[in-house]
């Protein structure tokens, strides 16, 4: 049994049809990802996921168990954990204050946790009493999949955590991601940086409009001619 | 310019006990705004309504200032935690009811709601107690009404009144503010509250129940409400259906001038109104010939103006930039 089943998955936005039948699975200790476009439906799956939307149609199981109708904090504490778009921070708690509030399913804050947090970002330890909002883009995406990492999630979900990063931070957070895996957690990653993404990822699936246009392994679809065309800037 | 000085100390004892039963009332606005940013038009009504439940409790009790000690402070602290738990749960009521159904709909319904719900309240407490004034059953022993704390407790020979009744309002606000900000900053539910202000969609990928947390906003938002509603009873030895309307007004303007939605704003802000009502009311008119409390009103929204001038997110509106 996969971890997460999705099949034939239908979001709405009011009357605005953002996921026309998305199927993907993920199955436990592995790195997915979603590419797509802006706009394509990749933050919608991932609202759909954590409960944030809620489906109008189809399947979505995590471990067997529906999560369809589920509101978002109980979910919460199924064991999924998600760094949202746009980072989300608490803007005007600490660092440490936020990293505590991702704990907040677990009941108490588990000191050895924020230590392997910050083992992970050592530029948080730097920031430990600073307001979250003052933080700079790149210190914040490192707080959000901190504060997702406190929850000890099976899976975790990453939206974008390369949008408006340069490089070297990109390249950075990609190997935490990585790291992260390696330690057990489990990945599903939406990302516009297509490249970075699938060399990471054991498989992935491209998104079009809604619309799931291509599945395979990470390494096939670096290689795909459609993929380098429309996602890697070649052609 | 002869300064009155005993005449000003007077009115600023008077502006800082008027301030504080204000900032129960104003904290009340300022968490329901920084949690689903709606201004709850309704909330100088339920404090009323906390008003005219206290009067009743105190009725139904018995007691006059002729019984036992024990007795009358017993009565008064039931009165007081009825009066806060019935505020509590209309305030609650109102926001099950109705606001929350508008969570997601545009702003200006959830505030018209508030509207409604301010003259519905004022509707029942006319059904309820009648339109004209009420005065609370008596409770404080006859010795205590002119009695002067500065005179016979610290012997000493002033003409500035403190009594009594001033130290009960500080005795009961201060308390109530220092719990407030110790559920707010150091209770887990307290964080929660705080970070589902801060983004409601984070807070419930957190875990956090976000109506379930803005349910609790609306209860303590009431209960203080309610136990500003009690103190005023007392303080100003009235209630009336309309007494919402007045209070309401300078509450919420305190609370805008202190920065809406911070909770150390609305009490500074509080106070300071509290003391510009004193002084217009009381001690303007020995240096200004004419003036008096018509001016009051006219006074504490200029202050209002001009802060909003000079500084729009108002004294400690904390702004933080959020970067994207």
């Amino acid at each position: 049994m996969a971890m997460l089943e999705i099949t034939d998955l239908h979001t709405y936005y009011g009357n605005i049809h953002a996921l026309k039948g998305i199927s993907l699975t993920v199955e436990q200790g592995e790195i997915v990802t979603l590419i797509g476009s802006n706009g394509a439906g990749k933050s919608t799956t991932l609202r759909t996921i954590s409960g944030l939307n809620q489906a109008r149609n189809g399947e979505l199981l995590f471990n067997g168990l529906s999560l369809r109708g589920i509101p978002a904090h109980k979910i919460a504490t199924m064991g999924i954990a998600q760094s949202p778009e746009g980072r989300r921070v608490f803007p005007r708690m600490s660092v440490l204050e936020n990293l505590e509030m991702g704990a907040f399913v677990r009941g108490t804050v588990d000191q050895s946790d924020i230590a392997r947090v910050l083992e992970l970002f050592p530029r948080l330890k730097e920031r430990i009493d600073q307001k979250a909002g003052t933080m700079s883009g790149g210190e914040q995406q490192m707080l959000a999949i901190g504060r997702a990492l406190m929850a000890r999630p099976n899976l975790l979900l990453l939206d974008e955590p390369s949008m408006g990063l340069s490089p070297i931070l990109v390249e950075q957070i990609f190997d935490i991601v990585t790291e992260i895996n390696k330690q057990g957690t489990t990945v599903l990653l939406v990302e516009q940086n297509a490249l970075m993404a699938l060399a990471i990822a054991n498989r992935g699936y491209v998104i079009q409009t809604g619309e799931i246009v291509l599945a395979d392994t990470g390494a096939a679809l670096l290689k795909n001619e459609a993929v380098r065309k429309a996602y890697l800037g070649e052609g | 310019m002869d300064v009155n000085w005993n005449l000003l100390i007077q009115q600023l004892i008077i502006g800082l006990a008027n301030g504080s039963l204000i900032a129960l009332i104003a904290l009340g606005y300022t968490m329901v705004y920084g949690i689903v940013e709606l201004i709850n038009f309704a909330h100088g009504e339920v404090f009323m309504m906390g008003a005219f439940f206290a009067a009743t409790v105190v009725g139904l009790t018995g007691v006059t200032p002729q019984s036992a000690p024990l007795i009358i402070i017993g009565a008064a602290a039931l009165a007081l935690v009825s009066a806060m738990l019935f505020s509590a749960g209309i305030n609650f009521g109102i926001d099950r009811i109705a606001y929350r159904r508008l969570r997601r709909a545009p702003r200006l319904a959830p505030l018209i709601a508030a509207i409604g719900f301010s003259f519905i309240l004022m509707n029942i407490a006319i059904y309820w107690k009648g339109g004209n004034p009420i005065s609370p059953p008596a409770l404080l022993p006859q010795k205590y009404r002119a009695y002067n704390v500065l005179n016979e407790w610290f012997g000493l020979d002033t003409t500035i009144r403190l009594r009594p009744l001033d130290l009960l309002v500080f005795a009961i606000t201060i308390p109530i503010l220092f719990a407030l900000t110790w559920f707010v900053y150091r209770t887990r539910s307290g964080k929660a509250m705080r970070a589902t202000a801060q983004d409601r969609d984070a807070a419930a990928l957190m875990g956090i129940d976000v109506n379930r947390t803005i349910g609790m906003a609306f209860l303590i938002g009431g209960a203080l409400a309610g136990a500003a509603g009690m103190i005023a009873l007392y303080y100003t030895s009235a209630a009336r259906f309309q007494m919402g309307f007045r209070y309401g007004l300078f509450a919420f303007t305190a609370a805008v001038l202190g920065g809406i939605g911070n909770l150390y704003g609305a009490v500074v802000g509080s106070l300071l109104i509290g003391i510009v009502w004193s002084l217009s009311d009381g001690f303007m008119k020995t240096l200004i010939g004419g003036w008096g409390a018509q001016w009051t009103p006219s006074v504490i929204f200029g202050v209002l103006v001009l802060v909003m001038v000079f500084k729009p997110s108002g004294l400690f509106g904390d702004h933080v930039p959020e970067k994207v």
